[in-house]
């Protein structure tokens, strides 16, 4: 409880030192510091380097999304354009023309990224909503189909490449080996992070989340309600630059792609699926992302269709995405009721895998059947060998799928039905709480 | 000349197929409050489905059977998925339909594979609907079909410009469309209510009209229109997964550039932006050539030229999105828009 | 000798048509500082349409309408808002997923001059946490500061409205019937609150419950078909015979044999 002596100068407030706040901040920077120790393969180090670019674009992204409520089809537009102007720095420091370290190349594509928001943002956020959306999907396709018109800046079908290992090593790095490059992006990544995590705390932040609740009413509050959405969608820019700005340098390479619409929609896609609703949500959405795009894409090809299935299931049953159901069941953990539902999750799970496994082998066949029918009709799935032709494997495949299906549901109803006895208990505990 | 009143005919053939899509979306947007991103999608499905049903009934068959399904289909969405989603707001609305397009995108490239497919007209539709012939000697001609040969191979100082069967077939399908959609909003009941809901959609909630079936047959039949926008632009132009794409995003700005919510608008900016990607496709002069006119020199090397250097017929791509861009600064509700979005 | 001071709020000759509809023909009133008046009429009078058109919701046809001498008709909600008029909305318009707490400190921040500021903490900013304190005492939201606003009930959202037109320390107040579906003992509960909270500001409230109006208002202002057509205090408000005939006719004649 705050007391303040009449002069204001002699106050006592209890502020009980945050603990909790340093520890989870410590564990990221340690997360951060020990993965590629944990994991060595240089295809791992790629994969986390990744990472950590991805969960900057994303945190922007969520600015805009899950703070500010406005949903952008176009944000590769400013991670792209930060790339292409880092590269373009990167090489004109390799060419002996301008004097800066390596290590500062992505505030180039954050200062792009910043400069390109501010522009493109003004015509932007005059509106919201669905208008808006549509109109960074309309900027998004002007920027991509200028890419292509420009090859003196974009580089043309080739793209532009650069060499990282330029100018004056710094103590010794000179980023060619991956790990460095690797701990440059987990210092940015932390930097950003805890820059992004800031801004929540601030007049600004605060003011964003107010817009996305109710834009009408901040104007009868004093502010202009598209000043304060320009303003964050200029922050959210820059560290879109940023991240893009890495990216040139993890890759030394940038083709038009970067600006292009199925990366704008990989954003808006993970970001979802990893929950716009808490802060930490885009971060398991762009470890999610860069797993999918990496090993998934590997492993099936009709990767990108389940993971449009995934995310219209998601968009109708768990809104709030990933996170939120972490939290959910933080939540109920709290009050101690995790213990009743966890026999109802396992039998969700399982049924679930049944289903997938049944779907999966048949969408699996049929792509069979499409792109390698060359090869022959036989085909591995999940360790079993199956006929794309054959009756028997389709009977299969069918009962297997239907079978889970009508297990999920019976499953389903039951937790639906625990889950609402919990909800309830825990609405009594937390009356009987309050009455206190 | 001739060439010029292809190109003009090409534009408005463009911008009416635009005017296809965008009315089906405009009505699903004025209703239901959702802008469907899978819009085009169903555009693709009614393009798929029509070859499919063609090689099986026929293109006739195929013209009516197609949108018939697509829309059947697209109510089936609406009443499994959308109408879940519809109390969680305008954003997961936007967010599904915008799964939905992928999920379409990729059963697609599954079924029918990845390259274009190898659609033919039906016999009646297939070569000219005629030819502009353009003599020195004897001025403008038509010609209905091809012209015969003598007419034009290797006749001096005539040249001939032909018009697609398919195109005028296009034409004539956008038109039939755009006066039963004129008849159904000014003379029957169901197009009063629909009327009313451009403009005053929480009104016509009120009223009682906003029942569940009435969301599923609205978006059933916008998607039924695009279904039948697919079939007719599969013959015309090309069959592949990537149509959905291409023309995706230009029904927004149209959109957006005609206002959202009016059909009107819907109509001028279709036509505008049909032109707009269609003429400067014949104009090969850049800014280099404009300021060249003014004396004014601009060479490799200046600042300006990879800039100045693209001419009409290359940025005819962007021109849209400039045109966006432009109405967003100078008139944000569009050329025709009513409601304040 | 000081001149006489401009009038806080002043409509002069207000016109406002929607299409072919007109709905506010020609208001003129004039309201001097500290004064507390009642807005009152039939339904469809014009009344939270003349609100909108003084908060600059909407922009009136023709006419002037001056906050304490300057013209703000033309202007956006915000400028007015910073020029030191704030109000209140019938249905309650607040911020839904923010905590009782968070809805009443956006709305002291711009007052206390913090603007856009993205490089200061809030937990920082004390005389913002002091006044969003003071606010939460004064309608007694104190105990539910971490409530989410969607999760209060009718009457704590109705008070948190109030307090967050309040909480900007503007110097007039419009309240758009705040007493709107409340029960009698609560509504008595709310004048009391808003008679607290509004001291020596200029108020004018829409209200349809005499009680209420007769409890706060110094004058009444009755407003007929888009006009003004009595602008005095209660007792000669009730005598005026064209307000009788218009509007209150006999329900009038009894509250005045009630007091």
């Amino acid at each position: 409880m705050a007391r303040s002596a009449s002069s204001g100068s002699t106050d006592y407030h209890f502020k009980p030192y945050n603990v909790g706040r340093w520890v989870v901040w410590g564990l990221f920077a340690l997360a951060l510091l020990l993965a590629p120790l944990l994991w060595t393969s240089s295809f791992a180090h790629t994969m986390l380097s990744q990472m950590g670019i991805a969960i900057i674009v994303c945190l922007s992204y969520n600015i805009l999304l899950g703070q500010g409520g406005m949903l952008s089809f176009g944000h590769a537009v400013y991670s792209g354009l930060g790339s292409f102007l880092a590269i373009h720095t990167l090489n004109l420091i390799s060419a002996g023309k301008l004097a800066l370290p390596v290590s500062l190349v992505p505030l180039a594509g954050g200062l792009a990224g910043l400069f390109f928001a501010a522009a493109l943002g003004y015509v932007s956020t005059k509106k919201a909503g669905t208008t808006f959306a549509m109109i960074t999907l309309g900027i998004g396709e002007l920027v991509w189909s200028m890419s292509l018109m420009l090859p003196e800046f974009f580089g043309g079908e080739g793209g532009v490449t650069g060499n990282r290992v330029s100018g004056k090593p710094v103590l010794g790095v000179s980023f060619g080996p991956q790990i460095q490059v690797y701990y440059l992006i987990a210092a940015y990544c932390f930097v950003s992070t805890a820059a992004m995590f800031a801004l929540t705390r601030t007049p600004l932040g605060r003011l964003l989340n107010a817009v996305r609740d109710n834009p009408e009413r901040v104007e009868f509050i004093g502010y202009s309600t598209q000043q304060v959405r320009f303003l964050s969608f200029m922050i959210a820019g820059f560290f879109a630059g940023i991240s893009g700005g890495l990216a040139a340098l993890n890759f030394e390479i940038v083709t038009a792609e970067v600006v292009g619409a199925a990366r704008s929609g990989a954003y808006l896609l993970f970001v979802f699926l990893g929950g716009a609703t808490f802060f930490f949500g885009p971060i398991i959405g762009a470890v999610l992302m860069v797993i999918a795009l990496v090993l998934l894409s590997e492993l099936t090809q009709a990767w990108l269709l389940y993971l449009g299935l995934v995310f219209l299931f998601m968009v109708m049953y768990a809104p709030g995405g990933i996170s939120s159901l972490i939290m959910m069941n933080l939540r109920l953990a709290a009050f101690g009721k995790l213990r009743a539902l966890w026999t109802s999750y396992l039998a969700l799970a399982g049924t679930a895998f049944v289903v997938l496994v049944g779907a999966g082998a048949m969408i699996e066949m049929v792509y069979h059947l499409q792109l390698h029918a060359a090869l022959g009709t036989e085909m591995r799935f999940m360790g079993a060998t199956l006929d794309a032709d054959a009756f028997d494997s389709w009977f299969g495949a069918v009962f297997v799928l239907v079978t889970g299906l009508a297990l999920f549901e019976l499953t389903r109803r039951e937790f639906l039905r625990q889950w609402g006895t919990v909800q309830e208990e825990i609405e009594k505990e937390v009356k009987r709480r309050e009455a206190l | 000349m001739d060439q010029l009143l292809i190109n003009v005919l090409n534009g408005v053939s463009a911008g009416l197929l635009l005017f296809m899509l965008s009315s089906g979306l405009t009505l699903i947007f004025s209703m239901m409050g959702v802008l469907n991103f899978a819009h085009a999608s169903f555009y693709m499905l009614g393009a798929y489905f029509g070859y499919a049903l063609a090689s099986v009934f026929g293109f006739w068959a195929a013209l009516v059977l197609a949108p018939v399904v697509v829309g059947l289909l697209g109510a089936l969405f609406e009443r499994t998925a959308l109408r879940r989603v519809h109390k969680f707001g305008h954003v997961p609305e936007l967010l599904i339909t915008f799964g939905l397009s992928y999920v379409i995108l990729e059963l697609v490239k599954l079924v029918w594979g990845l390259s274009s497919l190898a659609v033919s007209p039906p016999p009646a539709l297939q070569g000219a609907a005629f030819t502009i012939i353009q003599s020195a000697s004897e001025g403008l001609g038509l010609a209905w079909g091809n012209a015969p040969a003598e007419r034009c191979a290797g006749v001096a100082g005539v040249r001939c410009s032909t018009f697609p069967a398919t195109r005028m077939f296009m034409m004539g399908v956008a038109l039939v469309m755009l006066v039963a959609l004129w008849l159904l909003l000014t003379r029957t009941r169901v197009g009063l209510v629909i009327r009313a809901a451009l403009t005053h959609p929480s009104m016509v909630e009120a009223l009682g009209h906003n029942v569940p079936r009435v969301f599923m047959l609205v978006f059933g039949s916008g998607c039924a229109l695009a279904g039948l926008a697919g079939v007719v632009g599969g013959v015309t132009f090309v069959t592949e997964p990537s149509m959905a794409a291409i023309v995706g995003s230009i029904i927004f700005v149209v959109v957006v550039v005609g206002g959202m919510g009016s059909l009107a608008g819907a109509f001028v900016g279709s036509l505008l932006i049909g032109l707009l990607q269609t003429l400067p496709l014949t104009v090969d002069k850049s800014l280099v050539h404009a300021a060249a006119t003014l004396g004014w020199r601009i060479v490799p090397g200046d600042f300006a030229y990879p800039l100045a250097k693209i001419t009409l017929a290359q940025a005819a791509p962007i021109l849209p999105y400039l045109l966006l861009v432009l109405i967003l600064i100078l008139r944000p509700r569009g050329l025709l828009g009513t409601r304040e979005d | 000798m000081a001149p006489a001071a401009a009038p806080a709020l002043e409509l002069r000759d207000v016109t406002k048509t929607f299409g072919k509809t007109e709905i506010i023909r020609g208001a003129s009133l004039a309201v001097q500082p500290g004064e507390r008046i009642a807005i009152i009429g039939p339904n469809g009078a014009g009344k939270s349409t003349l609100f909108n058109l003084i908060s600059g919701r909407f922009g009136a046809t023709s006419g002037r309408i001056l906050l304490n001498g300057r013209r703000i008709d033309g202007m956006k909600p915000f400028e007015i808002n910073r020029l030191g008029l704030a109000r209140s909305f019938q249905v309650s318009n607040l911020f839904t997923r923010l905590s009782v707490f968070e809805n009443i400190r956006c709305a002291v921040l711009w007052h206390l001059g913090y603007r856009y500021a993205f490089w200061r903490f809030l937990a920082d900013l004390r005389d913002a946490n002091e006044r969003t304190d003071e606010v939460l005492a004064m309608i007694k939201l104190d105990k539910r500061r971490d409530v989410l606003a969607m999760n209060l009930t009718y009457a704590e959202q109705r008070a948190l409205e109030i307090g967050i037109t309040i909480a900007g320390g503007s110097s007039v107040i419009l309240l758009d019937e705040p007493t709107a579906g409340m029960s009698q003992s609560e509504t008595r509960r709310f004048v009391e609150l808003i008679r607290e909270v509004t001291a020596g500001k200029t108020l004018l409230t829409v209200e349809h419950d005499m009680g209420v109006v007769f409890g706060l208002a110094d004058k009444i202002a009755v407003l007929v078909y888009g006009q003004v057509i009595a602008f005095d205090t209660p007792d000669a408000v009730r005598a005026n015979p064209e307000v009788q005939e218009a509007y209150l006719g006999s329900a009038l004649a009894e509250e005045g044999a009630g007091h």
